[in-house]
């Protein structure tokens, strides 16, 4: 999967554009996230149900992954069934 | 990843909110993402290589941006100041273009170069009308290029500088948190649209969710009255118009500007006491020096709000000099001083700027300027003190080679600039037949202060800096070439000299 594509959960309204990934499998709600929506929903996992944040990057801890949430949904996202995290940049003064 | 996405993501979270203000009318994002996408259409009907504005800021040039991103053809925004014949040079380079602007201008000086070209209003106004909404389309991916800006060219013909979704994404991703920006918060744009700064701010608004005002050109009075009418919080200038504004603020009693919370200045150098004046008139505003360049994608390093006022009031010399610093490198980018031979300096060591990173294009069209490990020589001269503040002495190209000693213009400027009846200085260098390069020296007497002589000037210099630094000529004029953007363009200043 190339850097840029855009995937969708199986389980709620998420949308991730991939920005780094590695060969594992991406997933939100429990689900595998795919291009294209699947004709049936898949169940939300509650143990992947923190929901997702639309403009929010997503990485796990050693910083291959890394996902922006551009449609926000119910599901969290994970890689392998490991959570991703909030990626927190320092806040910049605007300048320009 | 395409940099529309920005604008999509805008427009999915918030499509009514009030995305850009221009000659008084309102843009929701919703509106300019629905104009953006009617632009695809205009742009793939019109099989174009470039798509080129020439034309002040206007919401054309926002919707020529995200329009030409969607169709995968680099936004190419011209400098409508160059004469004809420089002008007609550069759409030659773009053609076949789809130009939105002067239509009569392209008529005149390109017209067999196979333009396709709009009025503002009349692409505006179609880009309005040719979104087939509920149509499906495929639009550009995004692997490629972007934006095309020409730089301005004041040492040799312009270069075609080339952003990529990549570089500009890479920006914005990692410096702006999306929609971070109160509704009420709003940016106002003076910067014109072909320069970079005037390219991110209307990136880096959009994905903040921060209301763009725009003023087409600047003036000190409209840009005062539509600071205070339109309540903007953030803005961004070049050191004249900050030496403009608080003229013009000093003297207006009745002006108001509180709810300017962040001014962010960039461009060319910044005197001293203009910004030691702003500090003291707006004291409750946060400042930002900026800097950067086209080929960074914009900034790279910044000077933040509080170091400002700290520098002000510290007693610490050290401290004091920052207000005159270029600040610290971003988080997201690396920053090192090399010398002439690629070496990597130590903190307080004279060398070149090197920049590394994801929004580091570093490319001209057909050629990469990056090394092997992807480092950009600015070819900016500078140094980094001990605490990583990072200082510029000038352009690398300007650096004056006498007898084989090399001398920053901006030392010797700096010292001459301190004489009470100098108004400004450039020192560049001139040809020697014994040093094979002397320093040369153009002064502009203060107002209302009677010129200092030229051996009153060299004594200066000898009494502060070595005697290879003094002037072998120094001549008087009554203003110094800068462009629009507070560049000084030393090689006017060469051209003076020589006469």
């Amino acid at each position: 999967m190339k850097p840029g594509t855009r995937l969708k959960s199986a389980a709620c309204d998420t949308e991730v554009m991939v920005i780094r990934t590695a060969g594992g499998t991406i997933e939100c709600g429990g689900a595998p996230m795919a291009e294209d929506k699947p004709a049936e929903a898949a169940a939300l996992s509650p143990d992947h149900s923190n929901g997702s944040l639309m403009g929010k990057r997503y990485v796990d801890a050693e910083n291959t992954y890394e996902l922006l949430c551009v449609k926000p949904g119910k599901g969290s996202l994970s890689v392998d069934g490991v959570a991703l995290v909030t990626k927190d940049a320092k806040p910049l003064p605007a300048s320009d | 990843m395409n940099i529309a996405l920005l604008l999509e993501m805008a427009a999915e979270a918030a499509p009514n909110r009030i995305a850009l203000v221009c000659d008084g009318k309102r843009w929701t994002y919703g509106d300019l993402l629905a104009a953006a996408r009617g632009a695809f259409e205009i742009i793939q009907e019109s099989e174009v290589e470039y798509v080129a504005l020439l034309d002040e800021s206007s919401e054309a040039s926002m919707i020529a941006l995200f329009g030409a991103a969607l169709a995968g053809v680099p936004y190419c925004p011209l400098n409508y100041r160059l004469p004809d014949a420089d002008l007609a040079a550069l759409l030659e380079r773009i053609a076949p273009a789809l130009v939105i602007g002067d239509e009569e201008r392209v008529e005149r000086i390109a017209g067999d170069q196979g333009h396709t070209v709009y009025a503002r209003e009349l692409f505006t106004l179609k880009a309005q009308e040719s979104w087939p909404e509920g149509e499906d389309r495929e639009y550009d991916p995004g692997e490629g290029v972007a934006v095309q800006l020409f730089t301005s060219g004041t040492t040799a013909e312009p270069k075609a500088a080339i952003l990529r979704h990549s570089n500009l994404l890479g920006y914005i991703l990692g410096t702006v948190e999306f929609a971070s920006a109160d509704e009420a918060d709003a940016a106002l744009v003076v910067v014109p649209p072909y320069h970079i700064a005037g390219i991110s701010a209307l990136l880096s608004s959009t994905y903040a969710g921060r209301r763009i005002v725009m003023l087409p050109s600047f003036e000190p009075e409209a840009w005062l009255k539509l600071a205070q009418g339109e309540k903007v919080t953030n803005v961004f200038v070049v050191p004249t118009m900050m030496a403009r504004i608080i003229d013009k603020l000093a003297d207006s009693a009745d002006a108001n500007l509180s709810s300017l919370r962040s001014i962010a200045y960039g461009g060319g150098k910044m005197p001293r006491e203009i910004i030691e004046k702003a500090l003291a008139l707006l004291p409750a505003t946060g400042f930002t020096n900026s800097y950067g360049l086209t080929e960074t994608s914009s900034t790279i390093a910044l000077l933040g709000p509080d170091e400002h006022r700290e520098a002000l009031t510290s007693d610490d010399p050290k401290v004091r000099a920052r207000l005159t610093s270029l600040g610290i490198p971003l988080p997201t980018v690396e920053i090192e001083i090399r010398d002439e031979d690629g070496k990597v300096l130590g903190p307080n060591e004279p060398g070149e700027i090197y920049v590394r990173g994801e929004q580091v294009s570093g490319e001209y069209k057909g050629r990469s300027a990056l090394d092997a490990q992807g480092w950009f020589p600015t070819r900016d001269a500078g140094y980094m003190d001990e605490d990583g503040y990072l200082f510029l002495s000038g352009r690398a190209d300007d650096v004056i080679v006498r007898g084989g000693e090399n001398m920053s213009p901006g030392e010797i400027e700096d010292v001459v600039l301190t004489h009470p009846a100098v108004g400004d200085a450039c020192a560049v260098a001139i040809p020697s037949v014994e040093w094979g390069e002397a320093v040369g020296m153009a002064i502009v007497p203060r107002e209302g202060h009677e010129a200092p002589g030229e051996d009153e000037i060299k004594e200066l210099v000898r009494s502060r800096l070595r005697s290879s630094r003094v002037p072998e000529k120094v001549v008087y004029i009554d203003e110094l070439p800068y462009n629009e953007m507070d560049k000084l363009l030393r090689r006017k200043v060469k051209d003076i000299l020589a006469d």
